[in-house]
């Protein structure tokens, strides 16, 4: 029996394909999500909105708040740990997390190394902003890639300049001679094999999904269109006026992405979205999507 | 031979439909996803594929698929979340199955992710084992005496067949052995295409 095997990862990230994983902070909250057809929920101590408010430094939330989500709901229940601080990863594999998201919403607790994944019996899911952001991640072991678009902004600008960016560079690489892939690996600062890999088959071993500023059924029908699988929803859902039908929506809208008649159909009646903020607002230093490499 | 013209509807509301699709495919037969119930009558069988249980009994009622699922009378293979919802109950409020095939089904009964695992399994129609990837998996119990066990892991039930509906626990769409698709074509599809 091989119970770390790479395929026994990405074979969950298979699963949760065309669906939406939701932050949640309470059970109550893990409920609704679990309700509202969520494939998924994301434990969390605050939602990212909450962390750019709150400011300090935002940690692996605590075993106490996890265990109760995981006593409440029968999907996977994922869970983050701050860049770079494997500690926090193994008490979280401890815990029987299903997914651990190494996630730039939190602190960095390392500004040089991310955590060597492949140590690891549970999958792992990595922010990236590019294509070589996401393979030196792969290359660590990340079963998952997501973008990291801006968290708790309400603002899809980022996840779709991250999504897009992956999926042009991939384009890119399918059209490259053998002889050219060594100096395309060196410029994307990624293993050279994956590179190799990804210039044959024209797609990334493991899934993509989008994360980051989620707020409204037409943002999911977006992402997923651009080339989404699934996508994480932080803030845009309980910061929202009507949480329950807002999750609803969101989730009809990730399955029924390309038929726009559904989308005006789940889109109405939906109350008012989290409020968002102009990314340009944000300064430099505090935004989310800059923490990793 | 697999006649080329058979048309297979996965159930796409979320899951692992895409990589059923491309063995299909592969396999050299048609298949597309199905998302709406108007869909389902053009089809010679039906996948539901992996995913989440909870999510897919949703939609079921959400999209008003249900009853076309239960009166589709063409073969249907369900694998893991779909062996679940094909179950004649599933102890769980959550998930209300369609209760084609009389076994009970006992959701994430291996445990969380950090208990999923890949293991050779014995097959009753080949004697070359099949490596199999069980995922966040059930078990299925208590068959009524018509349901044939067709796979077994030590002791779990993991592979059954129930007149024209085929129930897997683990999830052949994600190796590159087609041996339990062609099964399904063959034994189930092709019969009843005839």
């Amino acid at each position: 029996m091989d119970k770390s095997s790479f395929e026994v990862k990405v074979g969950l990230a298979e699963m949760l394909k065309g669906g939406v994983i939701m932050d949640v902070t309470t059970p109550e909250q893990a409920k609704i999500a679990e309700d509202a057809g969520a494939v998924a929920v994301m434990a969390l101590e605050r939602i990212p909105a909450d962390i750019r408010a709150h400011g300090g430094i935002a940690r692996m939330s605590s075993p106490k708040v996890i265990k109760a989500i995981q006593d409440t709901v029968s999907i996977p229940v994922m869970a983050k740990c701050r860049i770079g601080h494997f500690a926090e990863a193994q008490i979280l594999e401890a815990l029987k997390v299903d997914f651990i998201d190494e996630s730039e919403v939190l602190t960095p607790a390392d500004e040089e190394n991310h955590i060597w994944k492949h140590d690891f019996k549970v999958p792992f899911v990595c922010g990236c902003r590019d294509l070589g952001e996401a393979l030196r991640r792969i290359g660590e072991g990340a079963a998952l890639i997501r973008t990291k678009g801006e968290a708790g902004s309400g603002n899809i600008v980022e996840a779709v300049r991250h999504m897009r960016r992956v999926q042009s560079e991939i384009r890119k690489l399918a059209v490259l001679k053998d002889d050219e892939l060594m100096a395309a690996a060196k410029q994307l600062g990624a293993p050279f094999e994956i590179v190799r890999q990804i210039a044959k088959t024209g797609k990334l071993p493991v899934p993509n999904f989008a994360a980051g500023g989620v707020a409204t059924p037409a943002d999911a029908s977006l992402m997923m269109q651009l080339g989404a699988e699934t996508v994480f929803v932080g803030s845009g859902i309980f910061k929202s006026a009507d949480p329950a039908a807002r999750a609803k929506a969101i989730v009809l809208a990730t399955t029924y992405y390309n038929d726009p008649q559904k989308l005006a159909e789940v889109s109405s009646e939906l109350g008012e979205a989290m409020p968002g903020i102009d990314i340009a607002s944000i300064p430099e230093e505090e935004r989310l999507a800059k923490r990793g490499w | 031979m697999i006649d080329s013209k058979i048309k297979i509807g996965v159930l796409g509301i979320q899951g692992a439909f895409a990589k059923h699709i491309s063995m299909l495919k592969n396999i050299g037969v048609q298949a597309e996803a199905v998302k709406y119930p108007e869909q389902i009558d053009q089809f010679d069988g039906l996948i539901i594929p992996g995913g989440e249980s909870t999510t897919m009994s949703k939609f079921f009622d959400e999209i008003k698929i249900r009853s076309k699922l239960i009166n589709f009378d063409k073969p249907i293979f369900g694998t893991c979340a779909g062996a679940i919802l094909l179950s004649r109950n599933t102890a769980d409020p959550l998930v209300n199955s369609l209760n084609l095939v009389p076994i009970d089904a006992n959701r994430n009964a291996y445990g969380r992710q950090t208990e999923s695992f890949i293991s050779d399994i014995n097959l009753e129609f080949d004697s070359k084992p099949f490596r199999a990837i069980f995922i966040r998996a059930p078990k299925l119990s208590n068959p009524a005496p018509e349901v044939q066990i067709m796979g077994t892991f030590n002791d779990d039930i993991v592979l059954v067949r129930y007149r024209n509906v085929l129930l897997s626990t683990f999830h052949p769409e994600l190796t590159d052995d087609s041996r339990i698709h062609r099964y399904f074509l063959e034994y189930l599809v092709a019969e009843s295409y005839a």
